[in-house]
């Protein structure tokens, strides 16, 4: 039997180091495209570049939890405004914030948080949230999860829209300072990408594909499936609450209606079109629908084609599920990626 | 493994000992079940069923469709919460708890309808059975400490072993989706045995393979009951099959105790003959 045995058995030592310094090779690389492109871009083209990276950071983040661990979580935007809307009014001028934010607890009013601390805060709000949903709705089977984050959506929408003293309701949080840069974007992305890499490929990534393969069979080789939907559920919506933290801080404004049930479809359809599971998928996807988004909108305007975005969005989605309906990428990775990255898995 | 008794057996010491006059309790026991009971609605699937599996002992669970074996089953991995009655793995009292704390107690099984994690390859199928007792936390996995290193490579040094043990070297890059029945089955008891198991349900591991996939299931049986030291219970149809390998064969019919014994004691048996044969006297014995 031994000799039919493949290399791979030869258990080849995990080397640590050779994965770790490609990636702080690839992403030097990476910074330095960035710097170089940031001397050459104008302002928009900069902004466009930011939210490129936040949209890779969403869509890869959803991966955690709908590609990898099989949810159906429509939450995203959700817990983006719960990150925006904390960190906004933390991280507010004091000055504006006793005019404005007339509900303000006196602590609050009187401190302009650290931009980095708001946006921690931000992040850990979402998280909070999440953690709260997640204990109730996880422990069911089915769509309910589903049908929780949507209703979440509209729970944090009406709260926004109606906690005046707070929110300023409709009319949202304005001149918030633009503290966020391609920087920041980018880092967080990268920062997203390579959590979420290491996740996949780890036994505790294992134990969520596993999850999402065959619930009962996970359970039963030891694997606490209730808690490892709530890990891949929480650690994604930190992972939005920190964009929808950086986000207002970039576009400097956040309504109740900027982060919405459309934003939730095209997460999913982002993830979908890539591939469930698969992070190269995600990146591609979110990257091609960003691009295509903001490349239509003169066409929109100029036409008065309200919408086009949105029907090409759809468009593609039926287009892949009709040809192609297990994703660009199923819910693997490119070979040679894997071999860059961890060379040990290679066989 | 150092996972013997930690605490005194409180559900063992309840038991009724030597009821079926097969041994008595003692640390050596690893599985335990007490009057298990489950009712579906209005109806008894299984009633009053006792087990007691002592380290290394290779027990047959057999009896005709319909008769209850796989509700035992459920009930004995933590699937399925007795309706009375309760279940003890290496003397803890596990009844009502959720399956995988059977599971860390030291309990794997397979499934009647195979249940493998279809878009994983084999090798990844198997390492995942050793993610409950070796894999590295959250912490440690998303910063990558040593820890996470050692982990990872315990768990692909056991997985490795366990393929080469169950003969899936050939396989281990292949979609577990895309095998043959015969080696979906292998890939599921390899799973099972990954997650470091004292004792080992089976449901049905011969359905469906031909006589020399069946021939290499049974020696691979032998091996990790004699060899190391696993206890097996299982369920099968193939009379060929447990009567050469079973120790100690249980019947059940009807979600009742038909017999217990030593298989030739079960094959003469009338009362296991009239389960699976019938009897004229059928309707008037009701009554």
């Amino acid at each position: 039997m031994s000799k039919n045995v493949p290399d791979a058995l030869a258990l080849p030592q995990a080397r640590p180091l050779a994965g770790g310094l490609r990636l702080a090779a690839l992403v030097a690389l990476l910074l330095a495209a960035l710097w170089l492109a940031s001397s050459v871009l104008s302002a928009y083209g900069a902004t466009l570049a930011a939210l490129v990276c936040l949209n890779v950071a969403l869509a890869v983040s959803l991966q955690l939890t709908n590609g990898l661990t099989g949810m159906f979580s429509l939450g995203h935007p959700a817990f983006m405004m719960i990150g925006a809307y904390v960190a906004a009014v933390l991280g507010y001028p004091v000055a504006r914030k006793s005019t404005m934010l007339s509900g303000l607890p006196e602590a609050l009013a009187a401190w302009q948080a650290p931009f980095v601390v708001a946006v921690a805060l931000g992040a850990v709000a979402a998280g909070v949230a999440a953690w709260l949903i997640g204990l109730v709705v996880l422990r069911l089977k089915g769509h309910y999860l589903a049908v929780a984050t949507l209703g979440l959506i509209v729970i944090v929408q009406g709260l926004a829209l109606n906690w005046q003293g707070i929110t300023r309701g409709g009319s949202g949080l304005s001149g918030i300072p633009r503290k966020t840069d391609i920087w920041w974007c980018a880092g967080l992305m990268i920062a997203v990408l390579v959590i979420v890499w290491r996740l996949k490929f780890s036994s505790l990534g294992r134990a969520m594909m596993a999850t999402r393969e065959d619930q009962l069979a996970a359970e039963c080789i030891g694997v606490r499936t209730a808690r490892v939907k709530l890990v891949a559920f929480v650690l994604g919506a930190v992972m939005a609450g920190i964009v929808g933290a950086l986000m207002a801080h970039l576009i400097t404004v956040v309504t109740p209606r900027s982060y919405g049930i459309t934003l939730a479809f095209n997460l999913v359809v982002m993830v979908v079109i890539g591939g469930t599971g698969s992070i190269t998928g995600a990146v591609i996807a979110a990257v091609a629908i960003t691009l295509m988004g903001e490349g239509l909108k003169p066409l929109e305007e100029g036409m008065g084609l309200y919408g086009l975005s949105q029907m090409m969005v759809a468009l593609a989605l039926v287009l892949v599920l009709r040809f192609r309906p297990q994703g660009l990428f199923g819910s693997g990775e490119p070979g040679w990626l894997i071999r860059f990255f961890r060379p040990e898995l290679s066989r | 493994m150092s996972a013997m008794i930690d605490r005194p057996p409180a559900l063992l010491l309840a038991f009724a000992p030597g009821r079926r006059g097969n041994g008595t309790i003692d640390s050596e026991t690893i599985l335990s079940a007490e009057g298990l009971t489950r009712r579906f609605g209005g109806i008894t699937a299984v009633e009053g069923y006792d087990l007691r599996l002592a380290q290394g002992d290779l027990v047959g669970l057999i009896g005709p469709n319909g008769a209850g074996k796989t509700t035992v089953f459920n009930m004995l991995s933590g699937v399925l919460r007795p309706s009375a009655g309760g279940v003890a793995v290496n003397g803890q009292d596990l009844t009502g708890r959720p399956a995988h704390r059977f599971a860390r107690a030291g309990l794997a099984r397979t499934f009647q309808n195979i249940r493998l994690f279809d878009d994983l390859n084999v090798f990844d199928n198997v390492m995942s059975g050793g993610h409950m007792r070796l894999g590295a936390g959250l912490w440690p996995t998303m910063l990558q400490l040593p820890r996470f290193w050692r982990a990872e490579a315990a768990i692909r040094e056991r997985a490795a072993g366990v393929v080469e043990l169950v003969g899936l070297g050939p396989h281990i890059g292949r979609r577990a989706g895309d095998l043959s029945y015969g080696d979906r089955r292998r890939v599921e008891i390899a799973r099972a045995l990954a997650s470091d198991p004292q004792v080992l349900l089976l449901d049905e591991p011969a359905a469906g393979l031909n006589p020399s996939e069946t021939a290499g299931l049974t020696a691979l049986i032998r091996e990790l009951v004699n060899r190391h030291g696993i206890t097996v219970l299982l369920v099968e149809h193939d009379m060929r099959l447990v009567m050469a390998l079973c120790h100690r064969i249980q019947v059940l019919n009807r979600g009742r105790f038909v017999a217990e014994g030593a298989p030739r004691e079960i094959q003469s048996d009338p009362a296991v003959i009239e389960a699976y044969l019938g009897t004229r006297r059928t309707r008037a014995g009701a009554a």
